[in-house]
């Protein structure tokens, strides 16, 4: 049987300018440059009759099947992209007579979440709750669950701003074991649940990857788990409004992501007023009436760009 | 399709065996009977390269038709569950590929197949790892150098329990220490579908000076029950009387 004893990470290094063919389906891609790698095979910008793709390639026929499969399931969710689109699936044999299994998805140009908040402020926290919830909620109606859900694996595009599942390899059916896990982002190893394919089981590593945005280095268990991660939800400042709902994922009680989403919006939308009353006591009506629509202009800001951008994903196919 | 138990040997193990027969033949004999043998060789902090004495390790899991990993004690953890699903998807699709030879031909395996057969074939192989029966023997290097690295050892396996009870198949592990007090190896955990309880028994290892690794995958092997998956898959063509009811 052909298969890694170990997986070792053994990186094909494919160099820009040569070009590959597929054994089976005859497509010609050009290797452009190195995406990065992972713990099966490595991803490299390609072209393919003047399109740009991303292009997996690894010796573990295996693995990458499995991936195949997982994305094959995703192209058939409706509505917005779960996921890179598929392009091609094939075999590559190199003049020495290796072979190689690769995939060719669609190209995501984007940044990590992690430096476009730093960019562009922590309103966008809201605007990516929303979106990475709603896609879940598509996904989990689907009878799948994302699995090893992680800061890595998302990715923001811009015009509007979209954060996107690159890595799919670890999306599961709901009710088997999930395939592929991150331990801080593992609900199993914080002794918070079991490692089954539920929706629950996504949204405690969702708050997981809130939390590793202000937490980059990340952080240890210690004896009392649960509490470390209360004491971390209620450190942040940014996430202040967030942590009933934070609390309530890691705790597991969400049926379904809507459920969760629809809080968090609620929270959004109860914040921006709260704000707004606070900021109106205390001052006197004249001055109030001199300042008002900056004011609403100001805190509304928050909660009215993410309405917009939750609703234009909505629109925007 | 009939189900299946997998039946595997975990060996964790720091160090290079130094008592009775080869570990890389009592493995093969052990993959002859339809068991898997599976390696984990703990590297210590201050090992940056692959120590000669953990070469063995490559070599058990090789002949024993299984997985090796060297990891430092810290990723324990997640290497002993993934060893486990890995070997336990080799060991199928190794089955898998034996039913394609006899229809496609001896020279066919699943790599010829273009990768739209490929991709229906492994759901196949997925859908089998998810709900086959499974047994786990772990085997546990208790020498002295393996003293500081227990308690890691027991997380592990607490872990390992967590992550294979999420599945639909139903689960089997026990436990055993080498080298023994007066065997060749020592129970330490039954045969038990959750491993949880274990917390209380592992502070109490006491630690040896010898590594009898082969001797103690040959003990091992006979504290499975005698049917196994392998061979009631090779046997296919005899059926027997477990199999008549069906
Ligand atoms: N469709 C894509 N578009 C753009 N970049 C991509 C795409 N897919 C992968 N990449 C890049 O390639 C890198 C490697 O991706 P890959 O999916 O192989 O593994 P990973 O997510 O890093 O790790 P692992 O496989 O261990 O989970 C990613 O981190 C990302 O930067």
């Amino acid at each position: 049987m052909k298969m890694n004893q170990t997986w070792k990470k053994q990186d094909i290094e494919l160099k820009p300018g040569m070009s590959l063919n597929g054994k089976w389906h005859k497509f010609r891609y050009m290797i452009k440059r190195k995406l990065g790698s992972g713990a099966i095979g490595s991803v490299f910008l390609c072209e393919c009759n003047g399109k740009e793709y991303a292009l997996k390639i690894s010796d573990n026929s295996t693995s990458m099947t499995m991936e195949v499969n997982v994305l094959k399931s995703l192209q058939k969710v409706q509505g917005n992209r779960l996921g890179p689109s598929l392009f091609d699936v094939d075999d590559w044999v190199t003049p020495h007579g290796i072979k190689y299994s690769f995939y060719v998805m669609e190209y995501l140009k984007g940044e990590t979440m992690a430096s476009f908040i730093k960019r562009n402020g922590s309103a966008w926290i809201g605007v990516f709750m929303l979106q990475l919830l709603e896609d879940l909620e598509r996904l989990h109606q689907s009878g799948w669950v994302f699995g090893d859900l992680k800061a890595e694996n998302l990715l923001v595009l811009s015009s509007p701003p979209r954060v996107r599942w690159i890595d799919v390899g670890g999306t599961t059916q709901k009710g088997r074991a999930i395939k592929e896990y991150t331990e801080f982002y593992d609900r199993g190893y914080w002794g918070m649940g079991s490692r089954r394919a539920e929706p629950s089981y996504d949204l405690f590593a969702f708050v997981m990857v809130f939390l590793n945005l202000y937490f980059p280095k990340r952080f240890n268990k210690g004896p009392n788990a649960e509490k470390v991660l209360y004491a971390k939800i209620n450190e942040v400042k940014a996430l202040k409004i967030y942590s009933p709902c934070l609390m309530k994922a890691i705790q597991g009680k969400y049926q379904s992501s809507a459920q969760m989403k629809n809080e968090i919006a609620n929270t959004m939308y109860k914040a921006q007023k709260t704000h707004t009353s606070s900021k109106q006591t205390g001052r006197t009506q004249k001055v109030r009436t001199k300042t008002k629509s900056p004011v609403i202009v100001e805190t509304g800001g928050i909660f009215l760009l993410a309405l917009f951008y939750y609703l234009s994903s909505l629109l925007v196919p | 399709m009939k189900k299946g138990t997998l039946k595997q040997i975990l060996l964790i193990t720091d160090g290079c065996s130094n008592k009775g027969e080869d570990p890389a033949a009592t493995a093969a004999i052990a993959y002859q009977q339809g068991i898997t043998v599976n390696v984990i060789g703990i590297l210590d902090d201050d090992q940056t390269e692959e120590p000669e004495g953990l070469h063995e390790v490559e070599d058990i899991a090789l002949s024993g038709g299984g997985v090796s990993q060297l990891v430092y004690k810290q990723s324990l953890s997640q290497t002993v569950q993934m060893v486990t699903k890995q070997a336990m998807t080799q060991t199928l699709q190794g089955f898998v590929n034996q039913e394609l030879k006899q229809i496609l031909g001896p020279k066919q395996s699943m790599e010829d197949l273009d990768p739209e057969k490929r991709g229906e074939i492994m759901e196949v192989v997925e859908d089998m790892g998810e709900t086959c029966d499974l047994e786990v023997l772990v085997l546990v290097d208790t020498s002295a150098s393996m003293h500081d690295k227990l308690p890691t050892v027991k997380e592990a396996l607490i872990d390992l329990s967590i992550s294979l009870n999420a599945r639909i198949g139903r689960n089997r592990f026990c436990i055993y220490s080498f080298p023994g007090k007066r065997k060749d190896i020592q129970k330490v955990f039954d045969w038990s579908p959750k491993l949880d309880a274990i917390s209380t028994i592992f502070p109490k290892l006491t630690s040896g000076g010898i590594t009898p690794t082969g001797p103690a995958i040959r003990e091992a092997m006979y504290q499975f029950g005698k049917k196994s998956l392998l061979r009631s898959l090779r046997d296919e063509d005899e059926p027997n009387v477990e199999e008549a009811g069906y």
